[in-house]
């Protein structure tokens, strides 16, 4: 299907115009509705874009001008909310952090794009899946702070080296795309996963929480961060760029060594 | 159709939502319906900071902020309920680092504060020290922490419930609030909750422009909701564009990135803002930034090829200040404009932000049905609400602040009247207004494309009623509002199915839009002043003798076009009188 510049707007069917330096990507979309469909199948779009679009513009043209049906999750479209993680070309990526110039084949070639729901969670629709297990897992974990005794009457303090500590796994923003990108989550869905860990890790590196004992025995499970394989699929589809496998190896040191 | 029942239904789980919960949810049974799961709220967006004048690295107090905040937002505000806020915001910055917000610390220990647009020590001497941060990901800390807690506190939420309508039920003395409808995505199953109070937290309406900082979900569905209830809207032609959005994206660039001393260049590259705002310079509040970038561009003194935006120079931080205080936004830059901020100065341009207008409150959150009376049982807090705190502009910080102090008095008082009240009878059929939209939006009964009218809509409001507005772009955006408002009468929507029906979302979102553009529109054309957010081209002035007051809409009939009649609500002064707003 290709736009046409000089097609009415405004009736259904007509595309809108072609902005000058587009160029024709064909995107590949795993598609399943089990309210209608037997099984999951692909359908191809051809769509005209510009290199400094991101993924998520293309699944928005297929969605307002060839097919409505299309579903997918998305809010703030630049990276910050987490609700559109997916495969893309076969690694967990946000569609609205993922640049089509980043994806075009070299040498003029046409590009295809291939876009998939995440794995490891059941899909409700089309790229969009059931987050349930995963909030579970993270909910497990007891991610907030935990205390005991008198409140003070200020702020807690916190020296800066102590806040640092856990800065970079306070970044998560529950997306999802570490837990579905690991091997160990696809073939064992108990597994806690890389995010749980993560937020779990927020909570056991910071100097105002007491819980720390709490959720190293839940992660010391069988379930827990032992089934950690260390292949780094986490810290490389992390659209935060968090040391994921790093802060589940702290984890890990803290239940052996016993010592935070 | 299913049915619930609860003390308070909280509905939207952004900042004021949680807050609001975490306070019900201990006392009544609660439960929070969302369209989006919470943490992808727009709350998490939000980065440079929250102001409380907790004076841990230099001279401040609540006084000095409230005024900051009354002049700020051109004295348009309820100076009894920015007094309020002022002085909550310490324990509301207090309680949050007690839930766990891990703020950034400064050398003691403590929490680290930094400077922001407007706000000043003693009464405009020079910016201050009150925004409490944590890096740019403030806002994301904020929605963490209160989701975080909301799950200690076992909240229950309804995740992807589309609230689609309120019920009000008739008693002798005016209508109260009964309960809400909800479209439940997955299965398009509709679903009553009976409830004693009902609290609104559904935030903004920043999609009915083209260039905004929001998120396609904010189409400002709760204002819409009470709108068609015949229930008023109040200030709505305020709006706020926020001066540093990446240059033809709208993406926001905090302006904690101008806290931490970066400065607006034009294409000479001389620091404009001098010239605007002798005294505290790119610090000065959004409305007077946003416009002198724009009078930068109108007067052919803007940067890059098309001289349609300027630079904010950030070369001269160093890479350790972005990359620990900044680190979102110099992400930002480098990935969607290709820009490194270490390196070379970001384009900026004004972006749609934030209204200041929405559902009209009391300082407790309860809802107005007109200048004097309140709806039992409802209650609205956070963006969609206008307490007013932020008058005919918001200070950078105070959305944080707001949603965090009238969030809670809203769960507060949510709960309260929950507990001592008993439930009032549902109106017959609740859920026939809300059945009947979702079978004509599924009906075949025309072809106009959902994203046609949208785009339409967004281009119009861009191009007529943003940072200056005259009085033949206000008609011209009129008229074209209306024309669009009659073609979704005719409106298709391709996905018939129940199971998460997005495009039939989109669709219903459309028409809350539709509607709040042309109230924001029909304020706009009657306000013939400059005031704030809302500048007049054809009426420069402020004019304190004629529009010293609070607008106030109220719809006017059934269907989307029905009229709008306005009407004044008159300012509440403490303490300061107005005065000639420079910086």
């Amino acid at each position: 299907m290709t736009a046409t510049a000089e097609a009415p707007t405004g009736s259904r069917g007509a595309q809108p115009p072609v902005p000058d330096g587009a160029i024709t990507i064909t995107l590949k979309v795993r598609r399943f509705n089990p309210e209608f469909d037997d099984e999951p199948r692909w359908d191809s779009f051809e769509i005209p874009a510009l290199p400094s679009d991101r993924v998520l513009n293309l699944l928005h043209y297929v969605k307002w001008y060839l097919d409505g049906t299309l579903t997918f999750r998305r809010s703030c479209a630049h990276g910050i909310c987490g609700s559109d993680a997916m495969r893309i070309n076969g690694v967990n990526r946000l569609a609205c952090k993922v640049l089509l110039k980043d994806l075009l084949a070299g040498g003029g070639k046409p590009t295809t794009i291939t876009v998939e729901p995440i794995k490891g969670l059941p899909v409700h629709k089309d790229l969009l899946v059931d987050m349930e297990p995963f909030f579970e897992a993270y909910r497990a974990v007891k991610p907030y702070l935990i205390t005991y005794g008198n409140e003070p009457t200020r702020e807690r303090v916190q020296s800066i080296a102590d806040r640092e500590r856990f800065d970079d796994t306070t970044k998560c923003i529950l997306c999802a795309a570490c837990t579905t990108s690991c091997p160990v989550y696809w073939t064992e869905g108990s597994y806690f996963g890389p995010a749980a860990i993560v937020n779990a890790h927020r909570f056991i590196f910071d100097s105002r929480d007491e819980g720390a004992e709490e959720r190293l025995d839940i992660l010391n499970d069988v379930d827990g961060v032992w089934r950690c394989r260390t292949t780094f699929n986490c810290t490389d589809a992390c659209p935060r760029g968090i040391q994921v496998t790093k802060a589940i190896q702290e984890v890990k040191r803290a239940l052996l060594f016993k010592r935070v | 159709m299913q049915f619930h029942k609860y003390d308070v239904v909280i509905i939207g789980a952004g900042g004021a939502g949680m807050r609001a919960a975490i306070e019900s949810g201990q006392r009544a049974r609660t439960a929070v319906l969302t369209k989006l799961y919470p943490t992808r709220s727009h709350t998490g967006a939000a980065q440079g900071g929250m102001c409380a004048a907790l004076a841990n690295v230099e001279e401040d107090n609540w006084e000095w902020h409230t005024f900051d905040t009354i002049k700020g937002g051109d004295y348009l505000v309820d100076q009894d309920a920015a007094e309020i806020m002022a002085k909550e915001a310490i324990d509301a910055v207090l309680d949050l680092e007690k839930m766990g917000l891990p703020f950034n610390r400064t050398p003691e220990g403590k929490i680290d504060q930094r400077r922001f647009g407007g706000h000043t020590r003693n009464h405009g001497e020079a910016a201050v020290r009150r925004a409490c941060y944590a890096a740019d990901r403030t806002g994301h800390m904020i929605l963490q922490t209160l989701y975080q807690n909301c799950v200690k506190h076992g909240i229950e939420f309804f995740n992807e419930f589309y609230v689609l309508d309120i019920c009000l039920t008739e008693t002798a003395d005016g209508p109260v609030c009964t309960g809400a409808v909800a479209y439940e995505l997955a299965t398009g199953e509709i679903h009553v909750f009976q409830a004693k109070s009902v609290v609104f937290a559904t935030g903004g309406f920043g999609k009915v422009f083209k260039t905004t900082s929001n998120a396609h979900t904010l189409t400002g569905d709760g204002m819409g909701i009470v709108f068609r209830k015949g229930l008023p809207l109040e200030d709505m032609e305020f709006y706020q564009f926020h001066p540093t959005g990446l240059a033809g994206l709208g993406i926001l660039l905090t302006e904690g990135a101008r806290g931490e001393g970066a400065i607006l260049r034009n294409a000479s590259g001389e620091r404009f803002m001098e010239r605007y705002a002798p005294t505290i310079k790119d610090l000065a509040p959004r409305d007077i930034v946003a416009r002198s970038m724009a009078l930068e561009v109108l007067e052919g003194r803007g940067a890059g090829p098309n001289k349609d935006y300027v630079l904010l120079d950030c070369t001269h931080l160093g890479a350790e200040v972005l990359e620990t205080k900044l680190p979102d936004i110099t992400e930002f830059a480098r990935t969607y404009l290709a820009v490194d901020p270490v390196k070379e100065p970001v384009p900026v341009y004004p972006t749609a932000h934030y209204a200041m207008g929405g559902i009209p409150t009391n300082v407790h959150g309860e809802v107005l049905r007109d200048n004097d009376n309140i709806v039992p049982g409802l209650y609205a807090a956070g963006e969609c609400a206008c307490v007013s705190v932020h008058g005919a502009n918001r200070l950078g910080t105070n959305s944080l602040l707001d949603i965090n102090v009238f969030g809670r008095r809203a769960g507060i008082a949510a709960a309260e009247y929950a507990l001592s009240h008993d439930h009032v009878e549902l109106p017959e059929n609740p859920a026939a207004g809300v059945q009947a939209q979702i079978e004509l939006a599924l009906s075949e009964h025309g072809h106009e494309r959902v994203a046609d009218i949208r785009t339409e809509l967004q281009a119009t409001m861009d191009a007529n009623a943003s940072v200056y507005r005259t009085e033949d772009t206000l008609k011209q955006a009129l008229h074209d509002v209306q024309a669009l408002k009659e073609r979704y009468q005719r409106i298709t929507v391709q996905d018939k199915g129940k199971r998460f029906n997005t495009d039939l979302l989109e669709a219903v979102e459309l028409g809350f839009l539709l509607e709040l553009a042309e109230v924001l529109v029909v304020g706009a054309l009657a306000r013939k002043e400059s005031r704030g957010g809302h500048a007049r081209e054809d009426y420069p002035n402020r004019d304190d003798t004629n529009f010293m007051r609070h607008s106030m809409y109220y719809k006017q009939g059934e269907g989307l076009s029905a009229d709008i009649r306005l009407d004044y609500k008159p300012v509440t002064f403490t303490r300061y009188q107005p005065m000639e707003r420079k910086y």
